[in-house]
């Protein structure tokens, strides 16, 4: 017969919380084993340019010279350059502009879609349609439509009698004209959560307002509006911190043009780095941006965790 | 399901009137605002270069030239691009689920120690505007620390960058944090190692979040334009949208058109198969984010 000897030090209590400690060391190993790859590329990709993109914003770099500390002479640079002021009113207008087309269209459209009851997928289809489009080429495409000679929009304004407009060609309408592409590229999915979000509406409160006399106008202000009260607020901070970073339409459609009308913050920044080979103020600009969308951004994401829990 | 307006008004023939005009210029609006402009641009490939330069445009064109798009490909050698964006887009979305799913697994279910810092210092990312790290992390990728490689003209420099995405372990420690303990312990009591059980129990469970996520990744790093402008400066790597916005001065109208065709329909198609699945996606993405 087979007997097992205890070793005489060791009771049981002991070797069972050894396993248990064995048991832990080797959970926690296999937990970072299968953490390693994210907390090397968050570190190298995310949490490492954090803290390079603060030290470049006080230092020097052009890439051919070492790298020298010149305390705030970057952001001097900046406040000195008359573009980066304009910089940041053009971005500002986009940010205002864009706020008025893409943040009541799509809601009024996705209200309107929601009474619908014929065709319903038809319109999900074509309002998204454009949001698989890669932004390059919705860029382009609008440029040409854009174009005051054989583009579409001139054309079809002179179809119908209408005199056409300079679009792009115009310092006075070259931003607006890059809103309402941003607009028509993104309503999409604006509309598309705008109307998720109707639908869950339950259908008793409007027939309470109704039975207290409610007109639509009133269902819609006093119903439709308070409920999607979150939702209206969280696509709003999103739309902020994303037009204030536009970049694609200027780029592509203006390049900054006419008269620097079109210059935003990242345009501005991306010539910084790329064409005046200065890394120290394009860096310096990010932190400024970050800044400033920091308080949005952050808004944003306290919000959503809030309603998590 | 009840509405804002009511049912029996609808039901009047003053309402059923209202009705039907209100959808009909729905309609018209819709067609005309969101599918006549992608009219246009398939037509206006299929125009010769002369119609194209003409006051004011042809609505439909007098002559077809749908050999364009043979050109086009020719021309703007799209079959080389094609490739780049494809080993791009893949890649940064195996890269997505071979990183982020283990590391979202490991902080949801096995909740090592400081497991909670790590994933607050992921999700603290998310604060930051997508660009404020654009100049930062081309500095990095330019000179990788400690490895001391340069990425440029990679496209790890596009794989590896996608890959830290806080938003992704978000979705994924949020759908792994509904599954049930207990069958995490019933594999390992049956001696299942972690890496067993993520593979033959939570992944077949979780198809749902990770069609979400590889959907997210892929129409993201197709979209994508300003990384891979900085990343790709040599011609030759660059990917379709890059490529387009390049030769878009040079190249004849009708050529660079039927070149914008090609290059959106490979999304388009992908919409029209997996459209319930993206819009699923969307709200998942943009509601709760």
């Amino acid at each position: 017969m087979l007997t097992v000897e205890w070793p005489a030090h060791v009771d049981i209590r002991t070797a069972r919380k050894r396993t248990r400690i064995r048991w832990k060391v080797r959970e926690n190993l296999s937990a970072y084993g299968l953490l390693c790859a994210a907390l090397v590329v968050f570190a190298l990709f995310s949490w490492y340019p954090i803290v390079r993109g603060v030290l470049l914003s006080f230092q020097q770099v052009d890439f051919v010279n070492p790298a020298a500390w010149v305390g705030i002479d970057n952001f001097k640079r900046l406040f000195a350059d008359p573009q980066f002021g304009l910089a940041w009113r053009n971005t500002v207008l986009f940010t205002g502009l864009a706020l008025i087309f893409g943040f009541a269209v799509p809601f009024f459209t996705a209200v309107l879609l929601n009474e619908l009851r014929h065709a319903r997928a038809f319109f999900r289809l074509a309002v998204y349609l454009p949001v698989m489009l890669p932004p390059v080429v919705t860029a382009l495409m609008w440029k040409w439509f854009y174009d005051p000679g054989p583009g579409l929009f001139n054309s079809a304004l002179g179809a119908v009698g209408l005199p056409g407009g300079q679009w792009l060609d115009s310092s006075d309408t070259a931003m607006l004209s890059l809103v309402f592409v941003s607009t028509w590229a993104n309503m999409g999915s604006t509309t598309l959560i705008y109307l998720a979000a109707l639908g869950t509406i339950p259908g008793e409160l409007y027939e309470a307002a109704e039975l207290d006399g409610a007109g639509v106008w009133r269902r819609l202000r006093h119903v439709t509006f308070p409920q999607l009260r979150f939702v209206l607020l969280v696509m709003l901070l999103l739309q902020i911190v994303a037009t204030m970073q536009v970049f694609t339409e200027p780029y592509v459609m203006t390049g900054g043009g006419p008269d620097d009308s079109t210059v935003t913050v990242l345009l501005l920044l991306y010539r910084y780095a790329f064409v005046y080979n200065d890394f120290g103020s394009a860096s310096a600009m990010s932190l400024l941006l970050f800044v400033a969308l920091g308080v949005f951004s952050a808004t944003y994401v306290r919000l959503t965790r809030r309603v998590e829990s | 399901m009840r509405t804002l307006i009511a049912p029996g008004a609808l039901r009047t023939r003053r309402g059923k009137l209202v009705y039907g005009v209100v959808l009909g210029c729905t309609l018209a609006v819709f067609t005309l605002a969101f599918l006549f402009p992608l009219y246009w641009t398939v037509t206006g490939a299929m125009k010769s270069p002369q119609e194209l330069a003409q006051t004011p445009a042809t609505l439909v064109p007098r002559e077809w030239h749908p050999e364009t798009f043979a050109e086009a490909w020719d021309q703007l050698d799209l079959g080389k691009y094609f490739l780049n964006t494809l080993v791009v887009a893949g890649g940064a979305w195996l890269a997505q689920l071979a990183i982020d799913v283990p590391a979202a697994f490991a902080l949801s279910k096995l909740r090592p120690k400081f497991g909670n810092v790590v994933l607050g210092l992921m999700l603290a990312t998310l604060m930051l505007p997508a660009t404020a790290l654009l100049v930062p992390t081309y500095v990095t990728v330019t000179d990788l620390p400690l490895f001391h490689l340069n990425l440029i003209n990679s496209p790890a420099a596009i794989w590896l960058p996608a890959a830290a995405n806080a938003f992704n372990i978000y979705l994924l420690k949020r759908f792994f944090d509904q599954i049930p303990d207990e069958l995490i312990e019933a594999a390992r009591i049956d001696g299942a190692s972690p890496v067993r059980t993520l593979w033959r129990i939570i992944l077949p469970i979780s198809r749902p979040i990770l069609a979400v996520v590889s959907i997210l990744a892929i129409v993201a790093a197709w979209k994508d334009f300003i990384w891979p402008l900085l990343v790709f400066p040599d011609t030759g790597k660059q990917t379709l949208s890059v490529m387009l916005q390049r030769v878009a001065i040079d190249m004849p109208l009708n050529v660079l058109v039927a070149g914008m065709v090609l290059a959106s329909l490979p999304m388009v198609l992908l919409f029209g198969v997996f459209q319930r699945q993206i819009l699923a996606g969307l709200t998942a993405g943009s509601l709760k984010g």
